[in-house]
């Protein structure tokens, strides 16, 4: 199928058709994760009315594969109805990402009978003393597990989704312990993502380098570990002529308020479907055309880095950073730790006298907690 | 003559990719792409229109094949899509054929 799946991503991308989206139905959520990005108050969701003609315009579109996320998908009173009509009208393959803790019996047969390709759920430790400090509710694990029971005696496919941080370091070989006892898939993503309002603090939580370099040499997790930690050779024209990621390529992003992004990690404002057509966003939108033309060669610091052709950078992180064709410093730390060679950027800020300046005022000025001062 | 009628299963997840079809599998997420004429063939199966009709109207309208040997291959066609839980396929029209 992957095989299948890519083939059908070049075609949409050959003919600027939105194969994946990404829509967030609500930002509201019942739990209250330590490294979560999201402003969780409600500034005015889009009511059932206007997701249906959103779903509308995306089938239209040629979006295949939705997937409904959040905050917390089942706080929405409608959350059913609007997943039986992407299903059942509209034909999307839909996927759902949630921390599953409203999920019981009734839930999980209905989710069965609409029919969904999976079911992500966030488990960030199989410890409940661990889980619930990641999530601030106390018996979390216990419901999500006790929901992805309910989903898996269904048929459904269920995947946990973890996030590496230092708080759950030790646990990640624990959580995939049990997603194989219960038959089930796991990712593990060390990635902090930035609030949407620019703060970045909540990278702290992030794991250190000594850590990465441990993890990214876990057979369970890479496979073969001299082939994954092996370096990059000498970028093509190829590599240079490369997409950075898909991100407004074949996929995008729509907020619970009706903003387009390119991805859920790019927070670029391109339009929103309440005043425009999702079609006219996608294919006129200059920030969106901005993003589309970019190139691995047009990268200002990446393109003359070693790791061009394998780096996971990305670029809604560079972003976040300042500049959507600079670095992102999260994927340069990965890119050190899987290989032990600095990148280009990394380099860079150790030459640089600014970075000198800012470690010696950072003490003086306490009260202000950049993120230089934190690094 | 043939009695067979055909209709999409609401099950599947699909959409038309500039005028292929991809559809997904409901049972085991398997991914399909239909050649046009069984995307012609997906797309006409409202479960009450006679798969020989189909076949008359939007086939041999659209190729130019012999009908007896264009019914064959529909309803081998259909046979296999319904072996993958693409179709379903009755004796009898199918009320609830399902989605657009």
């Amino acid at each position: 199928m992957i095989g299948l799946l890519e083939e059908m991503t070049e075609k949409a991308l050959a003919r600027n058709i939105p194969l994946s989206v990404q829509l967030d139905l609500t930002y509201r959520c019942n739990e209250r994760c330590v490294h979560c990005y999201l402003d969780h108050q409600d500034h005015g969701e889009m009511a059932t009315a206007e997701i249906r003609r959103l779903l509308d315009e995306m089938a239209d579109a040629g979006v295949f594969i939705l997937t409904l996320s959040g905050g917390e998908v089942f706080l929405r009173k409608d959350f059913f109805e609007i997943l039986e009509y992407a299903r059942l009208e509209r034909q999307f393959c839909v996927k759902l990402k949630t921390n599953a803790i409203m999920i019981r019996e009734r839930e999980a047969a209905r989710i069965r009978d609409i029919g969904v390709e999976s079911i992500q759920i966030s488990i960030y430790s199989h410890r409940p003393e661990v889980h619930d400090a990641v999530t601030l509710v106390p018996g979390s694990l216990k419901r999500s597990l006790e929901a992805a029971r309910f989903l898996k005696s269904q048929g459904l496919r269920v995947i946990f989704a973890n996030v590496l941080m230092v708080q759950n370091l030790q646990d990640y070989q624990g959580v995939r312990a049990l997603a194989e006892e219960m038959g089930v898939e796991c990712t593990l993503d060390p990635t902090i993502t930035p609030m949407m309002d620019g703060d970045r603090s909540v990278l702290k939580l992030g794991v250190n380098q000594d850590a990465l370099r441990q993890v990214f040499r876990d057979r369970a997790l890479v496979g073969d570990v001299d082939e994954f930690c092996a370096v990059a050779p000498p970028a093509g024209e190829n590599a240079l002529s490369a997409l950075p990621c898909s991100a407004g390529h074949t996929t995008c992003y729509v907020s619970p308020y009706g903003d387009v992004f390119p991805c859920v990690q790019f927070p670029l404002p391109t339009g929103n479907v309440r005043t425009q057509r999702f079609l006219d966003i996608w294919r006129h939108s200059d920030r969106m055309n901005e993003v589309r033309s970019i190139r691995m060669k047009d990268l200002s610091t990446c393109s003359s880095c070693s790791h061009v052709g394998t780096c996971t950078r990305c670029p809604g992180l560079a972003f976040m950073e300042g500049n959507m064709r600079g670095p992102s410093s999260q994927d340069c730390e990965k890119s050190f730790a899987r290989t032990g060679i600095p990148s280009a950027n990394i380099l860079a800020k150790k030459r640089s006298p600014a970075n000198l300046v800012q470690i010696q005022i950072a003490p003086m000025q306490p009260a202000v907690p950049t993120s230089g001062a934190i690094a | 003559m043939s009695n067979l009628y055909v209709a999409r299963n609401p099950r599947v997840a699909a959409r038309s990719l500039d005028g292929e079809m991809m559809i997904m599998s409901g049972r085991d997420s398997t991914l399909f792409t239909l050649n046009k004429t069984a995307t012609i063939l997906w797309q006409a199966a409202d479960g009450t229109t006679p798969l020989e009709q189909i076949v008359q109207q939007k086939i041999c309208a659209e190729f130019e094949v012999e009908a007896g040997e264009a019914l064959r291959d529909a309803e081998t066609l259909a046979r296999d899509l319904a072996s993958h839980g693409i179709l379903q396929i009755s004796a009898e029209p199918i009320v609830c054929g399902g989605s657009k």
